[in-house]
């Protein structure tokens, strides 16, 4: 057993309709960034597991995130590569 | 009829749910732990409104795996009677007792208000003292109330009845201005498939007494007496 640390970034849905993100990029139009087209506000979850190794690691990470960490419904995710922690 | 009222850690609307079924309709109701096995035969469980575990993560997420929660499906599958209201319903949309999911309202606003919602199905345990299409004063007061599902989810709600409440104005009609918080359709509330869990966004319970403002929502629990004992 290894121990890893892995992070996740959850984002809402493409599609659904960003509330959040929209409010965010109309501020950075306010504040003179022009050239915002398009922004996403979401979750970024870091963890640390034992596993045997980073692909063991990942799986389980997997599986976190489609039973908690992120809604099936409205959200996708990526994770990142395990790294030894 | 014995109702169990789940009181998980941050539920606030536990006490008004208590307080309609024992004043109101004169029935006994019962606190539930959310660390607890027993639903104490209930006959009826309510998941009442509040911020369960300060809606971390997403809301209704963490309420879920409370240990009530595994009894309480245990009582869905059995084709007992369960009442989500507000952060219930986002719980039971989280527990998969209900499809789709609630969301930050699409204005980005808490809303506290009364709004008015249609009854769009009147042959459910929860609404079967209603007439269909009628108009009902209801109090809401949320931030996550944005119902979102799937075009083919929605389409299946639609085609099987299943959306039971939506947001209209006064006259009865569903408009842009109507709908409190973006959700899709106007959908205010919705059964499931058995026809036994009823989850909503607008407090009922709140709504059970002219001093309140209305009494339009006593009917839904009544309903529930009238099928369950019959």
């Amino acid at each position: 057993m290894a121990k890893f640390r892995i992070a996740v970034h959850i984002t809402p849905r493409k599609g659904l309709l960003d509330p959040q993100g929209n409010a965010v990029k109309s501020a950075l139009q306010t504040l003179g960034f022009k050239n915002v087209k398009d922004v996403h506000v979401g979750r970024y979850v870091i963890l640390e597991t034992d596993a045997y190794d980073a692909i063991e690691a990942e799986e389980n990470v997997t599986d976190m995130c489609r039973k908690l960490l992120a809604n099936p419904v409205t959200e996708d995710f990526e994770i990142e590569s395990a790294v030894h922690a | 009829m014995k109702f169990g009222i789940v009181t998980f850690p941050g539920s606030n609307c536990d006490y008004d749910a208590y307080h309609a079924v024992t004043e109101v309709l004169g029935e006994e109701a019962v606190y539930l732990w959310h660390k607890d096995h027993d639903l104490q035969g209930s006959d009826v469980i309510i998941l009442p409104g509040g911020f369960s575990y300060g809606d971390y993560l997403r809301v209704g997420a963490i309420a879920r795996f409370s240990p009530i929660m595994e009894e309480v499906a245990a009582h869905v599958k059995a084709g007992g009677p369960v009442l989500g209201i507000c952060n219930g319903f986002q719980i039971a949309c989280e527990a998969g007792l209900l499809p789709g999911a609630l969301l930050r309202n699409a204005h980005l606003q808490f809303v506290s208000d009364a709004v008015r919602i249609r009854v769009e199905n009147t042959e459910t345990m929860f609404t079967d003292l209603y007439e269909r299409g009628e108009v009902l004063r209801i109090p809401v007061a949320h931030g996550d109330g944005r119902f979102v599902a799937t075009e083919e989810t929605l389409n299946r709600l639609e085609g099987e009845g299943r959306v039971v409440f939506r947001y209209v104005d006064a006259a009865g009609n569903v408009s842009p201005s109507s709908n409190p918080n973006g959700s899709e359709r106007s959908i205010a509330g919705i059964i499931n498939d058995s026809g036994n869990v009823l989850g909503l966004m607008p407090h009922p319970e709140r709504a059970c007494s002219p001093l309140l403002g209305s009494s339009d929502g006593v009917r839904l629990l009544e309903s529930i007496l009238t099928k369950v004992a019959a």
